[in-house]
């Protein structure tokens, strides 16, 4: 079982919830992002979700856009999040770590550059926003050849055909499905057939599947998922934390 | 169809696009054999658009460069005063088939923008353009005009404020509203079916063009040239030549100069990367991070390319030139003073590689210049240039 397989499976064995956070790399700092690492995987995080920077975030709401923003103008680039990524895995030999991003920097940078240094520095899996289905066979081969797994996305309208065809081979990882069309952010509420929707793709996989975007804390992530899911991802309502309201005097980031 | 052009192209979006994007396509597909929604766009860019634009032959400017004789094709006496509203009117009928509530679009110069709101009126669709701050004071003429047409402009203040952004937060806008909302592309860039959808409405100018020729002229062209953004009027001139011995030109915005790291010039200038849904050539810093593009025409600022091009520069079908500014203004003060022609500061960049290349060429030669746009919405960015020069 690799880390991922083992978080799961140790969370379903005793009866709780995977917490997925995410974090911006660089924002607001790198050494930042170290400690706020520490601090979630202190505080209960299952999984940690590397957010790679880019320029150009169209799935992303304001918060998560502005860290980019942030982190770029500080020059956080790929090489960046590959050695906050190293140094993350030092202090937490565990913790399965996703790094979560556009395409384009992947592709900038040579996808089995990338591939290659990523799996050295520790990270287990792959979130690419933008690439789908259709294209994801040009970069999973290459992750695979180096042990890494990629984590498919589903959407609200995504046909149940498709989300069997999307999870094939990649059981490696887990299922991130989207609670809502739109882009990342808090939301003061999520659609009523969530659940009903989130049984249906475990169901038809049989995989691992955590719900993410519009969760804003652990408990209504946990309310939501119970039963229907394997996990929950938090993210916007940490990077708003950690990046804009003075992370360093909160109790905890979540 | 072919969602791939070699290696560019493609669907590069979030997955909540796929859906949409799979409807569209059984939407475009369909109109395609439907005589029905063929007959209404015809009859629509004859009576409302004005169709068909003319061919003008500039005969004193090319007695004056002395070489070969330049042919303009007229896109810049389409009603709105460019090549855009090809493909609105395209798009919005589409829209209106598949059951769509609302349009929303992207627009750098505004042309596009103006387009939309204007077919948003003539079908009575409530419109929301999304435009780059930058953009939205540099191109004010423009703003009032979709404004004036019912539009709502969403000025967008992030990254460089300018095209790219505005796209960024009109698909943000699609991803969220997808059920009810139309995205209009303005350009031959996005994911599939966009490149091939745009190309499609837009290749009435290459059609015509072509037909053209041969009745006026009794022979093709030997160049045929046009201005390359994101591409859309080139490609749609290029339609019409594509199989036949015809030199096939885009050319690109210089800006200051390549050497400057200021232009827009994607295929000379750039490489490789995934923008927007697609792959194709990009201006990036070596990290991947898109970066901010410059030139005095505000329609040819943008980073990428329509992935068609890339694989036309990359087979050698077409060439792509690079113009700067100062050639570009240069070209645009000869079309006023010889052929009392405003012609926009984009088309003014194809201009001006004719008028590079036709000394060099024999007086019986000839180059069909694409004239995109009228200069209307240009005399402040003129006035602006000519006070820093």
């Amino acid at each position: 079982m690799n880390r991922i397989q083992k978080t799961f499976s140790s969370a379903k064995e005793q009866g709780r919830s995977v917490f997925v956070a995410y974090l911006t790399v660089g924002c607001p700092t790198p050494e930042g992002t170290l400690k706020a690492i520490d601090k979630l995987v202190e505080g209960g995080a299952d999984v940690i979700e590397l957010g790679i920077p880019f320029s150009d975030p169209f799935a992303d709401g304001a918060v998560i856009r502005s860290a980019a923003y942030k982190a770029i103008a500080q020059g956080v680039d790929m090489d960046a999040v590959l050695s906050v990524a190293a140094e993350a895995r030092r202090r937490h030999p565990e913790t399965p770590f996703v790094a979560f991003g556009y395409y384009n920097m992947i592709f900038s940078y040579g996808n089995e550059k990338f591939a290659g240094k990523a799996a050295a520095a520790g990270i287990d899996a792959v979130l690419a926003v933008d690439l789908p289905l259709e294209e994801r066979g040009e970069l999973v081969p290459v992750l695979k050849k180096h042990g890494l797994a990629f984590i498919p996305l589903i959407a609200p309208n995504t046909p149940m055909e498709r989300v069997r065809r999307s999870a094939e081979g990649m059981e490696d990882g887990f299922l991130y499905a989207m609670t809502v069309k739109g882009v990342t952010g808090v939301r003061g509420s999520l659609p009523d057939d969530v659940a009903g929707r989130l049984d249906a793709i475990r169901r038809e996989t049989g995989m691992s599947v955590v719900a993410g975007f519009g969760i804003s804390s652990r408990g209504q992530g946990e309310a939501l998922v119970k039963g229907h899911a394997d996990g929950y991802v938090i993210g916007s309502a940490i990077v708003k934390k950690l990046c804009e309201e003075g992370w360093e005097k909160a109790e905890s980031l979540v | 169809m072919k969602t791939h052009y070699g290696i560019y192209g493609g669907q590069y979006v979030a997955e909540t696009l796929m859906g949409p994007l799979a409807e569209l396509e059984k939407a475009y597909l369909e109109s395609r054999e439907d005589a029905a929604f063929r007959a209404e766009l015809e009859s629509i860019l004859h009576d409302y658009v004005g169709r068909e634009t003319p061919l003008t032959h500039l005969k004193r400017l090319s007695a004056h460069l002395g070489g070969a004789q330049i042919v303009l094709k007229r896109e810049d006496l389409n009603h709105t005063g460019a090549h855009k509203v090809n493909n609105t009117v395209g798009q919005a009928l589409l829209a209106r088939r598949m059951g769509k509530k609302r349009l929303i679009a992207e627009t750098g110069a505004g042309m596009h923008g103006v387009a939309t709101a204007t077919v948003a009126a003539l079908l009575g669709l409530p419109c929301e353009v999304y435009m780059g701050a930058i953009d939205v004071e540099r191109q004010a003429p423009n703003v009032q005009r979709m404004r004036m047409l019912g539009a709502k402009v969403n000025p967008v203040s992030e990254g460089s404020a300018t095209l790219k952004d505005a796209m960024n937060e009109a698909i943000r806008d699609w991803v969220a509203n997808c059920d009810d909302t139309f995205y209009v592309i303005g350009t031959v860039a996005g994911p599939y079916p966009y490149p091939q959808m745009v190309r499609d409405f837009q290749s009435v100018i290459g059609r015509e063009a072509r037909r053209q020729m041969l009745e006026k002229f009794g022979r093709l062209p030997d160049q045929a040239i046009a201005c390359v953004g994101g591409g859309s009027n080139a490609i749609g001139l290029f339609a019409g030549f594509m199989d036949d011995p015809v030199k096939l030109v885009g050319v690109e915005a210089g800006g200051k100069g390549l050497a400057s790291g200021e232009h827009a010039a994607s295929i000379n200038g750039g490489r490789p990367g995934v923008l927007h849904g697609a792959k194709t050539y990009l201006l990036e810093t070596p990290q991947g991070q898109i970066v901010d593009t410059y030139s005095v025409s505000a329609g040819l600022d943008y980073p990428g390319v329509g992935p068609e091009h890339a694989y036309l520069a990359d087979t050698g079908r077409a060439e792509y030139s690079v113009i700067c500014d100062d050639e570009a203004i240069a070209a645009f003060d000869m079309l006023c003073r010889f052929e009392g022609i405003i012609p926009a500061l984009e088309s003014s960049h194809a201009l001006a590689e004719a008028i590079k290349r036709a000394p060099s060429l024999p007086a019986d030669a000839i180059l069909l210049v694409n004239l995109s746009g009228r200069g209307d919405k240009d005399m402040d960015n003129i006035a602006n240039y000519r006070k820093a020069h």
